[in-house]
């Protein structure tokens, strides 16, 4: 028995693999949650169905898929293009970070004024981070999965470092830095704690969708990312293509940033480096790139977040078995992806190099 | 103990009269290809043989059959008398063959006695003094010094060639096998290479070697074995042999009645394209050719290359309606100048110029504007793989189906539907273009190139792997595209391809053109001479 390329794949094939990656995940994750001493059909439904039953669960879940939406989006478009950004959490930091100096140097702005220039701030600033990895890899062909994986921490100390030092909250000596003024907060939705961050991010899911999948700009992003030779025979311009949504990549991951700490936390705060970028990272993979896809998978995890909160109450698990649960998802996800491409056949004597070409 | 090692008993060579490798029946079949034929084949202890022969003429897999990189279908290898089963190179290098392919195995940042060590020690402890001492004494043998110290990647080709022929020799290596080891080299260092043969052999070892250059095998060879289409067509002493006698042999010289004579009929572009190099064609050009626009002109191009250029100062002019053909033995510049003309490769040195404007400076899109249309060899490389038959059809005029911001599904799809019924292509517009054979493939490219008009068609093998049918519908194509006033550079290894369907041929060897073949006398041992470098210096 041996595995070969499928020349062919039928339509029904990538959504079967995700479904068989989520049983998988779901047979895996259950010894663990066994062991933490749960009933696994009962955490399972704490996991994905209890949240969705309350009004007030489904806001925590949208609030919670919010920053996924636009780091997961970052990394989407940039991977989509070939241009490898693990970055997206460092420029979210990056993009907190510089809405920051413009609220606590600003704080008087009208809100009309005000959140645009909060966004477009966090959005330049994550543009800024993301600019020397994109600027290495396209004049010295740097490989950018390095250079941006490594400024991750330079944010995260970057941030540490303002908040311990001028950003200090003067008031409480906490090192959080002090409230935004009230011009700079997003508006809140439905009375409950999601905030236009959200809007924000479902438009930005719809242009990305469209360009992606309605222009010509996106059939050659696809053929870039896809085949970057052939689409560089055809005339596409890989590499500025890359360089493009490299710092596109950058500014949506800067909103993100942006829009998290406008729409919820209204102060900069340490508590921002959480993760958002790397779970970015998750969101788009296991979206398949697409935007769509990015939109489903936040919501997703938004969900398993907030029912790992729930079942770590109720049930008495520790809350890092939601983190399990997600992370097995991804590899099951990414593993029975790969896996499709191929078909197992029988091995036979006769063919046992079918694809060696005769040479003179 | 293998059979092997207890039919050499110590001795390094075998008694004089029994061959050192004997070759009997070895037949092998790639699908319905028969690579080899029931090739005979035996070469004596101190003897040089060469092999030769047209590309896919079955040399290479010939010799890695002796090497055990591939299995023969049937037949039976001796070594000193002694049937040995070689399938592996671990089983031939225990049965003295060893050998050094086209692609260098080293590994670059190590140093020569690393490699060697990598290469010959089993597991264990490693003892660098012995190994260095080792490669010491193999270039002795060798006859041409080899710093066992130094870092691999900073060698010539030439040295590095060296090393990996000391990494053959490192078994106790009785017979060595070398495919194409000159077609890399300079020729200072083709001398120091002949010269260690010749040192090898006199030590009783026995060379095969691989080449197309026919002087270089008639300096060295003692022994000639010529393979054509999979059969052993030649077997005879080197002694008395010239070059145009092997070219001849080589390419079959009946098979130059195959020339087509509609081809001849047509054959009027008779335009002295070539500039500086090359015979003056026999017959003076047409005045009617002349007045006929230049579809591309090429001046001086070059691509720097190591250790020599890979393309040299190639000048030429393919006019409107003529097809000109380029033939040369593979890996003498044609993919290379295929690159530089297609623009996915900058030029050193040189311009080129597409229906009177210069495309030198300019990208792929710019080009493509220009009027230049391609079909390279690597199919599969000039469509992206994950895309849909229809989305690779419009590829490259994207724009052109855009209604405001957004791509136009409804034309693309029409477009496609149109290209489809027009070419004959056996698909859908939405299916993966990776599930096409590669004929279907080659329609799409040749949808893609054709359809736009193009000023002139840069087309590189376009018929190679296809079958008879789909060929045919590939010269069909070709010929019509002539008809329509536009120019057609075909770049094609297969001489009766040429010699059938373009109007004149120029002769590309070691990056430059060496020579130009007038329709009338565009035989296939005429360019079989100049394809092998029979005339050692072309005429300037």
């Amino acid at each position: 028995m041996r595995f070969v390329l499928r020349s062919r794949e039928p339509r029904w094939l990538a959504p079967a693999s995700v479904g068989v990656a989520v049983l998988l995940t779901l047979l895996l994750t259950a010894g663990p949650i066994r062991m933490a001493g749960s009933a696994p059909v009962a955490a399972f439904e704490r996991y994905v169905v209890t949240p969705l039953t309350t009004p007030n669960g489904l806001a925590e879940v949208l609030l919670a898929a919010t920053p996924l939406l636009f780091t997961g989006l970052a990394v989407a478009i940039a991977f989509r293009v070939g241009y490898y950004n693990i970055g997206a959490e460092g420029q979210f930091l990056a993009g907190a970070m510089a809405t920051t100096a413009v609220a606590l140097s600003l704080p008087d702005l009208p809100t009309v004024a005000a959140l645009p220039v909060g966004l477009v701030a966090g959005a330049l600033g994550g543009v800024a981070w993301a600019f020397l990895p994109a600027f290495l890899r396209r004049r010295a062909g740097i490989d950018e999965v390095v250079t941006t994986l490594l400024l991750n921490p330079v944010a995260v100390l970057l941030l540490q470092g303002l908040l311990n030092g001028p950003w200090r909250n003067p008031e409480t000596g906490f090192p959080d830095s002090e409230r935004f003024g009230s011009g700079y907060e997003l508006p809140s939705l439905f009375g409950t704690r999601v905030h236009a961050g959200l809007l924000l991010g479902l438009v930005l899911v719809a242009v990305i969708a469209v360009v992606l999948l309605a222009t010509p700009l996106g059939v050659r992003l696809r053929a870039a990312g896809q085949s970057p030779s052939a689409a560089e025979f055809s005339g596409v311009p890989v590499g500025l293509l890359q360089w493009r949504s490299a710092l596109v990549s950058g500014a949506l991951a800067g909103l993100g940033g942006a829009s998290q700490v406008m729409g919820v936390q209204h102060q900069l705060t340490g508590s921002l480096a959480a993760g958002y970028g790397y779970t970015g990272v998750v969101v788009a993979t296991l979206g398949g790139l697409s935007a769509l896809g990015v939109l489903a998978v936040a919501l997703l995890l938004g969900d398993v977040q907030v029912g790992a909160q729930n079942a770590s109450i109720r049930l008495q698990l520790p809350s890092q078995m939601g983190g399990v649960l997600t992370s097995v998802l991804l590899l099951t996800v990414v593993a029975a992806l790969s896996v499709r491409h191929y078909r197992l056949v029988r091995r036979t004597p006769r063919s046992a190099e079918p694809l060696r070409a005769g040479g003179g | 103990m293998t059979p092997a090692d207890a039919a050499r008993g110590g001795e390094l060579s075998p008694p004089r009269g029994a061959p050192l490798v004997e070759l009997r029946g070895i037949t092998k079949r790639f699908g319905s290809l028969l690579a080899n034929d029931a090739i005979d084949l035996s070469v004596d202890a101190g003897e040089v043989l060469a092999l030769l022969g047209e590309n896919g003429a079955g040399k290479s897999t010939l010799t890695r059959i002796l090497y055990g990189l591939s299995r023969a279908d049937a037949g039976e290898i001796r070594i000193a008398g002694q049937p040995v089963t070689v399938s592996s190179p671990a089983d031939a290098l225990a049965a003295g063959v060893g050998m050094v392919t086209q692609e260098f195995t080293l590994v670059g940042p190590m140093t020569v006695t690393e490699n060697l060590m990598l290469a010959g020690s089993p597991l264990g402890r490693v003892d660098r003094k012995a190994a260095r001492a080792r490669v010491l004494a193999a270039s002795e043998r060798l006859g041409v010094p080899v710093d066992p110290d130094a870092v691999v990647e900073r060698l010539s080709v030439g040295e590095r060639q060296r090393v990996e022929i000391l990494k053959a020799l490192l078994g106790d290596c009785r017979v060595l096998v070398l495919d194409e080891p000159t077609a890399v080299l300079v020729p200072a260092d083709v001398e120091l290479l002949f010269a260690s043969i010749r040192r090898l052999t006199a030590q009783g070892m026995a060379v095969v070697f691989i080449s197309h250059k026919l002087h270089e095998v008639v300096d060295l060879a003692d022994r000639i074995g010529i393979l054509r289409r999979g059969r052993l067509v030649a077997d005879l002493p080197a002694e008395g042999l010239d070059p145009a006698a092997i070219a001849a042999l080589m390419v079959g010289a009946t098979a130059a009645a195959e020339v087509e004579d509609e081809a001849l009929a047509t054959a009027v572009g008779l335009d002295v394209g070539l500039e500086g190099s090359g015979p003056e064609p026999t017959a003076p050009a047409p005045v009617a050719d002349r007045s006929r626009p230049a579809a591309l002109e090429i001046h001086g191009l070059t691509l720097a290359g190591d250790p020599r250029p890979r393309v040299d100062d190639v000048s030429l002019t393919v006019r409107a309606g003529e097809i000109v053909g380029v033939a040369g033995v593979s890996g003498n510049g044609q993919t290379e100048l295929v690159a530089l003309l297609c623009g996915t490769t900058p030029a050193t040195a040189g311009t080129v110029h597409v229906g009177g404007s210069d495309v030198t400076r300019l990208d792929v899109a710019a080009r493509l504007r220009a009027g230049l249309g391609r079909l390279t060899e690597d199919r599969r490389g000039s469509v992206v793989l994950g895309l849909s038959v229809e989305q690779n059809l419009v590829l490259e005029d994207l724009d052109r189906f855009r209604t405001g911001p957004f791509l136009s599904r409804r034309r693309v799809r029409a477009h496609a539907e149109s290209l489809i019924e027009r070419f004959d292509i056996r698909a859908a517009p939405a299916d993966p273009i990776r599930s096409l054979s590669g004929g279907n493939m080659q329609k799409v490219l040749l949808a893609r190139a054709i359809e736009r008009d193009p000023t002139v068609l840069v087309a590189s093998q376009p018929t190679r792997g296809l079958d008879v049918g789909a060929c045919e519908y590939v010269y069909a194509q070709l010929r019509a595209l002539r008809e329509a006033g536009s120019g057609v550079l075909l770049v094609s290894e297969d001489l009766d391809e040429l010699i059938g369907i373009a109007d004149r041929i120029v002769v590309l060897s070691g990056g430059r053109l060496v020579g130009e073949v007038a329709p009338a006398d565009a035989t296939r041992e005429a360019l079989g001479v100049l394809m092998t470098g029979g005339p050692r210096e072309p005429a300037a």
